[in-house]
């Protein structure tokens, strides 16, 4: 059941929803959203919790794609108190675990950035893990998640955040605009040697330049998680 | 019970009786994988079978390639819930690979480079079900969608369908792989919607 939902971005909302029974999950997993219509007609999307859980309370935040048949009702139309069916927590791989020693390097385009998200929300607190996130955006109005993680990194030396603008940067930005490059990561990144975890989520275009840039570094296969979605 | 959800109507467009439960039709080809695409080229590239008894029989690009290749259009489907229908494949056959291999195995784990595995039957890969396919709607198939070569099991989920295949183990007793392991099917029939265990 819906029980908030605030904007992110323009295009993005994160809706918090009460799961009777929540097992409690890891960062980096995702739900099943099944809903159905009055004459029984289904449809079911997977989304990334954004958060760890709060009780019974999740996090997911949808980036409503235009045309869609499911986020842009879930973005815009869902009410306070609608009800949901939520399958979870789904996905045991694209996972970080707290008690995981070693550095961690995020790296994301659009709302792949909302796993890594529950990485940086879950850490804080319970891990002294240094993390870096990477996250490439068109414009600084969509960067999801921009006002807390600007907090999160005053406040926690553990943390960095670099956003890569690839249509319009902001004014003050010496690196302009473009798609992620090897130089970006390299700068912003961490070196091979020591042995970060990466994980890569985004569209697949992205993922897969991202990921071949890891590797190409140095980076062990073993230790790049991806995730990848839309065509 | 399904819960009804206020309000909701959906697009409905792509229904088609060729879509299992649960799935939306998609015209373009999503990547799904755990990990890089792994880089292999043909020349390195081999295929081994492994029997119960430690028989192996490796074919390189070469061997695979000159067997003879079945051209074949299925409908795929992924458990994260799109479906293809009438994709193009040319291939060779697991059972002009397997007819020689002596096994009294009842199941598979499939390998792949870059360390993925995957469970199933033996017989789910046998009479025409399987095959190993490196091409794709007229090209050589790509990386990121397995090349040089992967396996296809269209009836099944399509995490079956193993990217960058390295090797077949044929075993007596059913082994897990990588997904399997982390929560999902050991099956994997998307008319049966067994997308999680216990489904």
């Amino acid at each position: 059941m819906l029980v908030e939902r605030h904007p992110e971005t323009a295009a993005a909302s994160t809706l918090v929803l009460r799961v009777a029974d929540w097992p409690g999950h890891l960062a980096g997993q995702h739900v099943d959203v099944r809903l159905t219509a009055e004459d029984g007609y289904q449809a079911v999307r997977s989304y990334s919790l954004a958060a760890p859980a709060d009780g019974d309370q999740v996090e997911v935040t949808v980036q409503r794609t235009d045309g869609g048949e499911v986020s842009p009702f879930l973005a815009d139309d869902l009410a306070d108190g609608d009800a949901v069916e939520v399958r979870g927590p789904l996905g045991g791989w694209f996972v970080w675990r707290p008690e995981t020693p070693g550095p961690v390097l995020l790296v994301a385009a659009g709302s792949g950035v909302v796993p890594l998200m529950a990485m940086v929300r879950a850490r804080a607190g319970a891990s002294r893990a240094p993390f870096r996130l990477v996250h490439s955006v068109r414009t600084p109005d969509d960067r999801i998640y921009g006002a807390e993680l600007r907090r999160r990194v005053a406040e926690d030396a553990g943390l960095d955040v670099t956003w890569i603008y690839t249509r319009k940067a902001p004014d003050e930005d010496r690196r302009g605009t473009g798609r992620l490059q090897p130089e970006d990561l390299a700068a912003h990144g961490w070196p091979p040697d020591f042995e970060p975890t990466c994980y890569v989520c985004g569209p697949t275009g992205f993922v897969e330049a991202a990921a071949a840039m890891l590797l190409a570094a140095g980076h062990d296969p073993d230790r790049v998680r991806t995730e990848r979605f839309g065509g | 019970m399904s819960i009804v959800t206020r309000g909701f109507r959906g697009r409905r467009e792509g229904a088609d009786d060729r879509l299992p439960p649960g799935q939306y039709l998609t015209h373009d080809f999503p990547v799904l994988s755990a990990g890089p695409t792994p880089v292999v080229s043909r020349d390195e590239w081999t295929f081994t079978v492994r029997s119960e008894g430690g028989e192996r029989r490796t074919w390189s690009w070469a061997e695979l390639t000159a067997l003879p290749v079945e051209e074949v259009t299925v409908d795929i489907h992924c458990v994260t819930r799109w479906s293809r229908l009438d994709t193009v494949w040319r291939g060779v056959s697991l059972d002009a690979l397997l007819e020689d291999v002596e096994s009294a195995a009842d199941f598979a784990l499939v390998h792949s480079h870059g360390g993925y595995t995957t469970n199933l039957p033996l017989e789910d890969l046998l009479d025409g079900q399987a095959w190993i396919a490196f091409e794709h709607d007229g090209d050589d198939l790509s990386p990121e969608h397995g090349g040089p070569a992967r396996l296809l099991v269209p009836h099944l989920y399509f995490w079956k369908s193993a990217k960058w295949v390295s090797g077949i183990d044929l075993l007596v007793q059913d082994e897990p792989g990588f997904w399997e392991q982390l929560g999902y099917h050991d099956y994997g029939d998307p008319w049966r919607e067994q997308r999680y265990q216990g489904d």
